[in-house]
């Protein structure tokens, strides 16, 4: 039953809703239809389709709460789970930050639904593929590529009158290109909710160009670098801050937003003045869910406004305890963009690294925020205004908060995809000085 | 606390106990085995699997979450024109099983167009119907929910009063009911068990805002709930106690409250070169990342270029016979039949019977990991068995068996190796790791360091990590301790493929130590 309608899915979960005899009840309804493709060595290798679906059932006494779940839909199946989830809330302990559920709320009609995506065929993805390999054939490179789309519903209902559903397509495509010696490797990625957006051969034209133009790096010694980051390598270092909202991580004195004396910096400045990240589940080049799992709805919402802390997400309990409002953390980010493209940040710089892509980063240190991880697929030296040679990749130690204090420009926005989480933000490759590079490393 | 995945749906604490009778699953699997070959598949597989976990989760006084899922469905694979198609369904009604075979073979022959050879499989006879269980004492979801929360805030309540400020602390309990049948005539019913207890704790200094944290040095292991049964014989006393094959978890909690308090005043490490000796429960996540993933055959041929990368360990340097992995101490096996590791199974997820084999031997590249559609590139008549998927929704493909340093031959013990050191830091547990595509440069952290000075433990060092080359760190190896140090470390989260699948994987090493190694400082300051 993977996918169902509005109607289908209000229908089915009041059903499921008449059988509890709990103080509470609250269910949510998922179904997912996901198709993929990947190839290597200019060849496929695995795709497939999966279908599944779920209803979770959660019941609670009083701050005694249990969970249950099934993907078998008839009436006895329906009665069965809510019967389940009610013995185990039972058998709970009390959790004492259990908070009530929800009573009703208003959404937004969400805008992440496009039918095209909803109707992609096994043969669209081999075509898609096709017109990929075809580039880097014709470039005697080799493609690496993967095609993910999804097409899925959540809803939810509870006992206090609360109803949401969200319908959402996606698809991400990414493709590393490897020149035959081995020596040069370029990389790109796109992420859209419409698949008529996605051009799998203008993605595979910028990779394929990476690749030929970094081959046979010169090693250059590592230190403080002014960098130009590409909206994908800002992508992996800014989302640690996206998720690191956290109030009450901030509040327990353990975040880099925590400050001496059990203060936060809520209200600080923390980086830059130019410095805007909101999020925004309207924006029609990046729209989300209007509500989150637990029925709250998803707003537009300023975190870092002109460099300064404007909000942090609370979960409903400590927003409770604090007296504020639950803000729930962002489903995705967009970091207010510049005027300048990406090649006048390169013709306005005297000596700096062009990243194409950042890698494998870990947390070193959650007091300052410190990241390590490595430049890859296309790192090129700058000096006066041209990209005068590829450099071989480097390691980095960097905070993402230091970075956005080194500020000097901000490019256009673009819609990317962070190849660590998979999620798509909105944000503009940035011009950093002082970038640390703490080594080299001999990988293409 | 790192993020903790709840993969599947939650069910109720008795049907954990429940198994599905393997006679409906080969109906089920022939099914789709017969539905496949209709349509013109020349070779199928099917994975029926019922994974189970359960999380317990408590944070000081206060259970969080006690969540038990079940994911069960069919996962089927078909070679049809000559390529792969999978598909996998959550609706197992005949119609269903049929429906998802059918699509596989369409998504293989749609996709034939695109493939520049077709699939070799190296050949693999049928086994018929057979069986395999992990050799467990004690069914860890057969314990009762009261026994495991009275550990776990037991846990947190030694922690708080050694010093710790807050604490995360959990079991994670996994199940994996799998069954695998495939047109070569095999019809192979398996039973995992692993399990992960682990604590994180964070140390608070409010004056001046400065925290410092410490996790448990535990490790995820393919055992039943007999893990936390601590005896005498599985600790090593020395600066920290360590475990050695079963886990005293609260005894590791006391400690811990009081080394994160330490920590916070700890000196901060001077940069510059420095012998290293490493424990088990740090070294064994520095192999799996330099010697398990480098080895891994799909990532040497390029198959995983897009994601997690390729290798610097080429083909070449294989069929030289003389590549200088390590110098002659480091003898490095691979095996999937270890008892207790996480890898340990009968068959893998393609049938084949799995074995141990050495992937270096004194220093030198000799083999590497494959599966049944790349054996042949090896010269190699039989898969080595190293064929996963994390789950029946997921498609199988190459994943790590338990990679291991072997021990020393000579008697050593880790004071012997400390004795030796000049200038030199001790490290214990696990902590930041980053690794570049080709594993060449690396980078770990840690939970404790310790200063070594002219031969002698000299104090805690806090604000540690060290940088190197995959080949050189392994050819600075200055000594091994002997069998009676060797343990196993592992993860639950091995990541890899697209879409990304998580692998548990086991990798064994006694105290080891290694000469000259680059060691940054990693304290930074913002606002």
């Amino acid at each position: 039953m993977a996918i169902l309608t509005k109607e289908e899915a209000k229908a089915l979960m009041q059903k499921a809703l008449s059988y509890s005899k709990a103080d509470e009840c609250e269910v949510n309804l998922t179904g997912t239809d996901s198709g993929n493709i990947r190839y290597a060595r200019n060849s496929v290798s695995t795709s497939g389709r999966i279908s599944q679906s779920s209803l979770v059932v959660s019941s609670a006494y009083g701050k005694k709460s249990g969970v249950a779940t099934i993907n078998e839909f008839d009436d006895a199946s329906l009665e069965k789970v809510v019967r389940r989830s009610e013995e185990l809330a039972q058998l709970a302990p009390e959790n004492p930050e259990y908070v009530s559920i929800l009573g009703p709320q208003t959404y937004a009609d969400a805008i992440n639904f496009i039918p095209a995506t909803a109707a992609i065929t096994p043969k669209l993805r081999a075509d898609a593929v096709a017109q990929s390999l075809q580039i880097t054939k014709e470039n005697k490179a080799i493609g690496a590529g993967f095609w993910e789309d999804t097409n899925g519903f959540s809803a939810m209902m509870n006992s206090k009158g609360l109803f949401a559903y969200n319908a959402s397509t996606n698809v991400n495509f990414s493709i590393t290109v490897r020149t035959e010696d081995g020596k040069g490797s370029g990389w790109a990625t796109r992420g859209y909710n419409d698949v008529n957006k996605m051009d799998t051969g203008k993605v595979t034209k910028i990779s394929t160009d990476k690749a030929v133009k970094s081959a046979t790096a010169k090693a250059i010694e590592p230190g403080k670098y002014t960098v130009i980051l590409e909206p994908a390598a800002v992508a992996v270092l800014l989302e640690r801050i996206f998720g690191g909202l956290d109030a009450r991580q901030a509040d327990e004195g353990r975040s880099f937003l925590s400050m001496p004396g059990g203060k936060t910096r809520l209200g600080e400045k923390l980086v830059d003045e130019r410095v805007n990240i909101y999020s925004d589940p309207l924006n029609p080049d990046l729209p989300t869910n209007t509500w989150t799992g637990d029925g709250r709805p998803q707003e537009k919402i300023s975190w870092i406004e002109k460099g300064v802390v404007k909000n942090l997400s609370y979960s409903r309990y400590w927003a409770e305890k604090k007296g504020v409002k639950a803000i729930p953390g962002p489903d995705s980010a967009i970091m207010q963009g510049g005027t300048k493209t990406l090649e006048e940040l390169i013709a306005g710089t005297k000596k700096g690294i062009l990243v194409t892509r950042l890698y494998y980063i870990r947390d070193v240190d959650p007091q300052s925020l410190l990241l390590t991880g490595l430049t890859r697929d296309g790192t090129f030296y700058i000096e006066n205004g041209k990209i005068l040679y590829p450099v071989k990749n480097f390691r980095f130690n960097e905070s993402p908060v230091i970075m956005l204090n080194n500020l000097e420009e901000i490019g256009i926005t673009e819609r990317i995809v962070s190849e660590e989480s998979n999620n798509n933000y909105l944000l503009p490759p940035l011009k950093v000085r002082d970038f640390t590079f703490t080594s080299l490393s001999d990988a293409v | 606390m790192p993020g903790i995945p709840v993969i599947g749906r939650p069910i109720d604490p008795e049907r954990m106990l429940e198994t599905v009778d393997p006679a409906l699953k080969k109906q089920m699997a022939d099914v789709a085995l017969n539905a496949a070959r209709a349509k013109g598949a020349t070779y199928t597989d099917v994975r029926i699997g019922r994974y189970l976990n359960q999380f317990v989760v408590t944070r000081e006084d206060k259970v969080q979450n006690i969540v038990n899922t079940e994911s069960y469905g069919m996962g089927i694979r078909v070679i049809a024109n000559g390529g792969w198609g999978f598909a996998a369904t959550d609706k197992l009604d005949n119609d269903g099983i049929a429906k998802a075979a059918e699509l596989a073979v369409a998504i293989a022959k749609e996709n034939s167009r695109l493939l520049t050879e077709p699939v070799r499989l190296a050949p693999q006879k049928g086994y018929g119907e057979v069986s395999w269980k992990a050799p467990i004492e004690k069914n860890a979801f057969e314990v009762p929910i009261k026994e495991k929360v009275d550990l776990l805030l037991g846990v947190n309540s030694a922690a708080m009063k050694g010093g710790a400020n807050y604490i995360t602390s959990l079991l994670f309990l996994v199940n994996e009911q799998k069954y695998f049948a495939s047109t070569d005539g095999s019809y192979i019913d398996q039973d995992i068990h692993r399990i992960w207890p682990a604590f994180f704790i964070t140390a608070i200094d409010a004056s001046s805002g400065k925290f410092e944290t410490r996790n448990s040095l535990s490790t995820p292991i393919g055992m039943g709930y007999e893990y936390l049964n601590a005896r005498p014989q599985d600790k090593i006393q020395g600066i920290t106690t360590l475990y050695k094959g079963r886990y005293d978890m609260l005894e590791d909690a006391k400690a811990a409250g009081v080394q994160v308090k330490e920590k916070i005043t700890a000196k901060s490490i001077e940069p510059g070169k420095y012998d290293v000796v490493l424990d088990p429960s740090h070294l064994w996540l520095t192999i799996h990342e330099s010697a398990g993933h480098p080895t891994e055959l799909d990532r040497v041929l390029g198959y995983e270029a897009n994601f997690a990368g390729t290798s610097f360990l080429t083909l070449d340097k294989w069929e030289s016979k003389k590549f200088n992995y390590g110098n002659k101490l480091v003898n490095i096996v691979a095996d999937k039949t270890q008892g207790g590791s996480l890898g340990a199974v009968g068959y893998d997820d393609e049938g084949v019977k799995c074995g141990q084999w050495d992937v270096v031997k004194e220093g030198i590249l000799v083999n590497y990991q494959a599966i049944r559609d790349q054996a042949h590139i090896l010269g190699l008549n039989a898969s080595q068995g190293c064929c996963y998927a994390d789950n029946w929704s997921s498609v199988q493909f190459q994943r790590m068996p338990n990679i291991s340093l072997q021990p020393g031959k000579e008697k050593k013990s880790v004071d012997d190796l400390i004795k030796g050191v000049e200038k030199g830091i001790y490290i214990v547990g696990d902590g930041s790791f980053s690794i570049d595509q080709q594993r060449y440069n690396f980078q770990f952290g840690g939970q404790l360091f310790y200063e070594i000075k002219n031969g002698k433990i000299a104090g805690m060092l806090k604000d540690v990590a060290y940088q190197s080359n995959t080949q050189e760190f392994w050819n600075s190896c200055a000594g091994i301790a002997d069998q009676s140090d060797y343990r196993l470390g592992g993860s639950f989260f091995d990541g890899k493929g697209q879409p990304a699948q998580s692998s548990a994987v086991s990798h064994g090493c006694a105290t080891t130590r290694f000469t000259g190694v680059n060691v940054i400082n990693t304290s930074r300051k913002i606002g």
